[in-house]
């Protein structure tokens, strides 16, 4: 082992049928760093830390562990715990029915019985010391999510372990409290953990990190300090091309100036739903792209929703093209020719084990009606069409879409609204999740909709995403819309300033 | 996670897998291979079990006589069953284990009707058809009263089904005051055993109508793609317009229509009724027949074809059994051990661990060579 | 110095937290029973007024309370077993020919109960978490197999005359003050049947297995979520495996004590127990979809399940499906209210 390191894995392999997830990868984690595990999705950075904390098994190489000779046997997640990794993963993997004290002490403690004295005093001390919301004795399940997720940190870093895996935690946290959970992480540093943080958000990689390794394709592209490696070089890397993709895409600032004659093609007044949001008003043309802005949890998929229909309306009125329309339930508004790409892609959008051809058909299958089914031939031609244009990559059109990566999967959900020919497409983060290249073909297809005369609503956590997408932000906070920012105005500094508040006139 | 495939033309397909292992994972593989190995059994132990001969019935008619006939016959209202059983599976992820009493029920009720509330009658008091309407129309509402505590209270299916599995019985007894109805008249019995002049027992040409129908819905309906989206999925089928209640429910009352059906068939048969027998176990026959076609129980995609054909293996199963002479009431331990079989086989732990036995021989002789 | 008292010198109010849906359901339970033994008294009196006829309940249910539990177990681990009606008449059968036929005595006969019971537990329990097979479908195998195996085993009813089994069958614990006079004025000592001491004795054991052990913790969390449960390092497979062991040898107790009440091995024995110890547990607040649910609360269900049973019957409906369809009413009321009161909460 090299001098300083906690953890070493070596000549890295695994196999899924028919595909190399990883191939011969070397990961080295020093004492007391935080090193960044980067790659686009399906570079093979989940399978790495699955094949680290014993879900899955590896087909090949080697795993050291700081203090002990021999090649750590890890064959389950306990196996993992034993051995001083613990790890938060993306989604939350806690029991929702136990209470947070037990979920913090569960599987680690040692003898037969559950001392509900020490867990409680135990828990409430650690989550006291970081700062999180929340009562031992309560059930977790009546919790935030973010709560949840930080509960989950809370146990990963009680564990006392060597080596902690943060696997995108950051993505149900709002801004406040990733810089909690930086601080908790510079803190363990200190201390001589090491930490593998794996994340999308490039900002934080820059602000935490002090070591980067980058995967692509199962491979490993190399290893960098952080000072060593801006950017540009770490997405080109990532990528493994350069930048002229990007280049393209920088320099446009929103969509084509919009035609205001004649009415909107949609236009609420004092709409309001079950999700508890404020009353809003909202108004979209024929070729805008527009955008709701704001933290987490400010209500900006709430808006859309109410627009779609997803949640309970609860009152205002809805025009389309002048005219008044009710809209009670999601087929309402397709039938008006609005679209809905929801945020949860996993929860809301995709059914898992229907084929790629049948999620796609899927919208214009229920627009078309229950007694006119489309026939198999047509469906496949849709899919064939669709697969093509907007290149998804999957073996066929029977391939159940669970098995696609995210980024292909949210593309088939994309390919199911345009086969419905909308009029206006809510797509409400379409980028979440999926790697950059990706994130690049969506944001162009948004901008070519728009020419096409589609109005398009985006919404995205990245700002620089929205700038390069919409003519027009709403901006919201805690559950209202707090502003709406348009031409010279669109800038991230005034886009800042409105989200956080305070200095308006 | 994984690296993707690089060009949507290069379809994975793999050529050189072994014929045994892609013939495993179709998921007919395992009634289709249940059917024959029983049917093998049955060619070796003794030819003469498929013998079809015709014979005169009671009434001097002549009808065939067989053990296939008799499978055929006898698994109507088990085929019946599985179809709806089949869908309620795939939208809700659960079973109704109401069937059997709900099918005492739709006998109850046509019983009564039939013989005008006597407890014998020798002619029917009421037109068979608006009878068997009747009796549709009550165990439908009995499925929507599942379906509705399933897709509107969001109850598990086999514990809101529970409530009629208990009270079933109890309600078909009540329709009649407790008294057993029997109807001599023979055109009641009709649908139960042989239509005059026609030698095939009249419960196969239902079976075969009852699959006709589906075959034409699930053809000229979107009833397949909704249930199997609702039941994968449920939010994202309600946000591409579908209501996932609605279609729970819709599928809970076409298994009422399939249970008035199968009650029917079997009242028919006899013209008599046993309220705390009749059907008796009938739902997990149903429910195995679901399993055994294939199909996962916690709900998603299904073949009702599978459902179907799991279905005649249990009643071949049962009338093989039979005929070695096994008292019907061990017949459930016989049952058993082939299901724990069938089930061991298909779980995919299993699979996996044969399949990489028949692998590793294999490697070891590549290696030599 | 007692706790809240510092918490109040800090400022802080104190703790309130939110009852868990385990306790919430439970509570629900308990007070329904309550209501309903209570307005017994009220309104109909008679029989209802004497503690015997609550000791009854008890007596007649002993078997049923022990085979409830199990369920709930199972339940909670998001499985379920219905074979366990089925395993207590194999049981009953299997110790009446013992006795009866081959010379056994009342430890031979304890010997075979929990045997059976244990042999049944481990098959399913590794098929079930191992295999990764669905309970449902294993253990209606299991019921298959022990219902044709209880008549493989005897087909006619086996009556016991076995003199140390009787005597022990007809013991009375008389329980002291709580009996009543008879007609003639007599006074006539209230009793329980040996076999609702084990029953009360497990329902205690149990509880404290769910609340206080790591084993019993575990049950929840892989109810909860079985993949969760895997993350924090619980061995998920081993838990089912002892729950379905757990279960099926808490049956063939249950078996025991039910043949220890009636004293005769019979085909009918236990017919539809396993539904009635599903339906306990529901109503006693265990969710079908694991992860929430209370050995007290089972206790409770079949209390209340047996109570409503005897108003019923005391009401003047003394025909069979009466008693049947008022559980099914009470079972679908208790699934309402409790699919509501969860909905609700699930809302916030």
């Amino acid at each position: 082992m090299q001098e300083g390191a906690v953890l070493e894995m070596r000549g890295i392999c695994k196999y899924f049928p028919g595909v190399r997830a990883l191939q011969d990868v070397d990961f080295t984690l020093r004492e007391g760093e935080i090193h960044a595990l980067m790659g686009e999705n399906g570079a093979g950075k989940s399978t790495l830390i699955k094949v680290l904390t014993g879900v899955y098994p590896k087909d090949g190489g080697g795993v050291h562990i700081k203090g002990v000779d021999s090649p750590a046997v890890i064959r389950s997640p306990q196996d993992a715990q034993n051995a001083g990794i613990s790890t938060v993963y993306q989604e939350i993997t806690l029991c929702p029915n136990l209470t947070v004290a037990e979920n913090m002490y569960i599987g680690r403690t040692k003898g037969a019985g559950a001392n509900w004295k020490m867990m409680n005093s135990g828990a409430r001390k650690i989550l006291e010391s970081l700062g999180i919301p929340a009562s031992p004795k309560q059930q977790l399940g009546s919790c935030s999510i973010a709560v949840q997720q930080m509960v989950a940190i809370a146990r990963a870093v009680d564990m006392e372990c060597k080596v902690l895996i943060l696997d995108e935690p950051t993505s149900s946290l709002d801004e406040q409290e990733v810089q909690k959970l930086f601080v908790l992480m510079r803190d363990l540093r200190a201390k001589g953990v090491g930490i593998i943080f794996v994340t999308h958000f490039l900002e934080q990689v820059y602000e935490v990190c002090d070591r980067i390794t980058v995967l692509r394709d199962g491979q490993l592209v190399g290893e960098y300090v952080i000072e060593d490696l801006p950017r540009v070089q770490l997405v080109s890397k990532m990528l493994g091309k350069e930048l002229d993709d990007m280049a393209d895409i920088k320099g446009e600032s929103g969509g084509a100036p919009v035609s205001q004659d004649g009415a909107p093609v949609l236009a609420a007044k004092d709409l309001c739903s079950s999700a508890d949001i404020k009353p809003f008003d909202f108004s979209i043309r024929k070729g805008e792209v527009n955008g709701f802005t704001g933290l987490l949890g400010s209500g900006r998929s709430e808006c859309v929703r109410a627009i779609f229909g997803a949640d309970r309306v609860t009152g205002g009125t809805v025009k389309m093209d002048g005219k008044s329309v009710k809209i009670k339930k999601p087929l309402d508004a397709m039938k008006q020719g609005v679209g809905y790409l929801p945020e949860d892609r996993k929860g809301d959008g995709i059914v898992g084990d229907l084929s790629v051809r049948e999620n796609i058909i899927l919208a214009y299958q229920v627009m078309k009606g229950f007694f006119r089914p489309v026939s198999r031939a047509q469906a496949e031609e849709f899919a064939d069409e669709y697969i093509k244009l907007l290149e998804i990559k999957t073996a066929s059109a029977d391939t159940p879409i669970k098995s696609l990566s995210g980024g292909n999967q949210q593309k088939c959900i994309l390919a199911r609204w345009l086969l419905t020919d909308p009029k206006y497409l809510i797509l409400d983060e379409p980028t979440r999740g999926i790697d950059i290249g990706t994130k690049i073909e969506i944001q162009k297809l948004v901008l070519r909709l728009a020419e096409q005369g589609k109005s398009v609503t985006f919404i995205s956590s990245e700002i620089d995403e929205m700038l390069r997408t919409c003519s027009r932000l709403i901006v919201m906070r805690d559950r209202k819309v707090v502003g709406e920012l348009n031409g010279e105005d669109l800038t991230q500094a005034k886009i800042m300033a409105t989200i956080a508040g305070g200095d308006e006139k | 996670m994984t690296t993707p495939v690089k060009n949507p033309e290069t379809r994975v397909k793999r050529p050189d897998e072994p014929l045994f292992k892609r013939l495993t994972r179709q998921q007919l593989f395992i009634p289709v291979a249940a059917l024959a190995l029983l049917v093998l059994f049955n060619l070796i132990a003794d030819p003469s079990f498929f013998a079809v001969s015709v014979k005169e019935n009671s009434l001097g008619n002549p009808v065939l006589s067989g053990n296939i006939i008799s499978v055929l016959d006898n698994a109507s209202e088990l085929v019946i069953l599985a179809i709806g059983m089949t869908l309620v599976t795939a939208s809700s992820g659960g079973q109704d284990i109401s069937v059997g009493a709900t099918m005492a029920i739709a006998g109850s009720v046509i019983l009564r009707l039939v013989c005008g509330g006597q407890v014998t009658a020798d002619t029917m008091q009421m037109n068979l058809v608006l009878a068997v309407i009747i009796g549709i129309a009550v165990t439908a509402l009995f499925g929507a009263f599942n379906g509705t505590l399933v897709a509107y209270f969001k109850i598990q299916p086999m514990v809101a089904t529970l409530i009629m599995y208990t009270a079933g019985r109890s309600i078909a007894a009540w329709i009649n005051n407790n008294q057993l109805p029997i109807i001599n008249d023979l055109t009641f019995k009709y649908a139960g055993t042989f239509l005059p002049g026609i030698p095939v027992p009249t419960p196969i040409f239902i079976t075969v109508l009852v699959i006709l129908v589906f075959w034409l819905v699930l053809k000229f309906t979107t009833l397949g793609l909704y249930t199997q989206a609702v039941g994968i999925n449920a939010n994202s089928s309600r946000l591409n317009g579908l209501d996932p209640k609605l279609i729970k429910l819709l599928t809970y009352v076409i298994l009422g229509v399939c249970v008035a059906v199968a009650g029917f068939i079997r009242v028919s048969r006899s013209g008599s009724i046993n309220y705390s027998r009749i059907a008796e176990n009938i739902e997990m026959d149903a429910i195995l027949a679901v399993a055994l076609g294939g199909n996962a129980l916690s709900g998603g995609k299904f073949n009702i074809y599978g459902s179907i054909l799991g279905a005649y293996v249990i009643q071949f199963l049962t009338t093989t059994l039979y005929k070695y002479e096994v008292p019907s009431t061990a017949l459930p331990a016989y049952k058993a051990v082939v299901v724990i079989l069938l089930v061991v086989l298909s779980a995919p732990v299993v699979r996996e661990k044969l399949s990489s036995m028949k692998k590793a021989p294999a490697k070891a002789a590549k290696e030599v060579s | 110095m007692p706790k809240g008292i510092a918490v109040d010198n800090q400022g802080r109010l104190k703790e309130r937290v939110a009852m868990s849906d385990t306790n919430l359901l439970l509570a629900i339970t308990v007070v329904v029973f309550f209501i309903l033994y209570l307005s017994a008294i009220v309104f109909l009196g008679g029989s209802f007024t004497k503690p015997q006829n609550f000791l009854n309940i008890l007596n007649n249910n002993a078997s049923l309370i022990v085979l409830s539990c199990g369920m709930s177990i199972v339940m909670i681990t998001g499985g379920i077993d219905i074979s366990v009606g089925a395993v207590t008449s194999l049981v009953c059968m299997a110790c009446a020919v013992n006795l009866e036929n081959q010379g056994g005595n009342i430890f031979t006969m304890i010997l075979i109960g929990l045997g059976i019971g244990l042999a049944f537990g481990v098959v399913q329990g590794f098929l079930v978490a191992h295999l990764g097979i669905q309970p449902f479908i294993i253990s209606l195998a299991g019921m298959f197999f022990a219902k044709g195996m209880t008549t493989i085993v005897s087909k006619e009813p086996v009556r016991v005359t076995n003199e140390a089994f009787l005597a022990l069958k007809d013991l009375r614990i008389t329980v002291p003050g709580l009996g009543s006079n008879n007609k003639l004025g007599q006074y006539v000592p209230a009793y329980v049947e040996p076999g609702v001491i084990i029953a009360l004795l497990m329902v205690v054991l149990l509880f404290c297995l769910l609340r206080w052990t790591k084993l019993g913790r575990a049950f929840y969390a892989v109810g909860g979520n079985n993949q969760s449960a895997n993350m924090l390092g619980i061995n998920v497979r081993r838990t089912k495996f002892l729950a379905h062991v757990l279960c099926s040898v808490l049956a063939g107790l249950g078996g025991i004590l039910y043949f220890l009440h009636v004293g005769s091995g019979d085909v009918a024995n236990g017919a539809g127990d396993e539904m009635n110890a599903i339906a306990s547990s529901i109503i006693g607040g265990t969710l079908l979809t694991g992860g929430v649910g209370n050995i007290i609360g089972t206790f409770f269900g079949v209390l209340s399940l047996n109570t409503i049973k005897r108003i019923v019957s005391s009401l003047g409906f003394d025909e069979a499906w009466w008693s049947n369809i008022t559980v099914a009413a009470m079972l679908c009321l208790f699934l309402v209210i409790q699919s509501v009161v969860l909905l609700r909460r699930n809302k916030k």
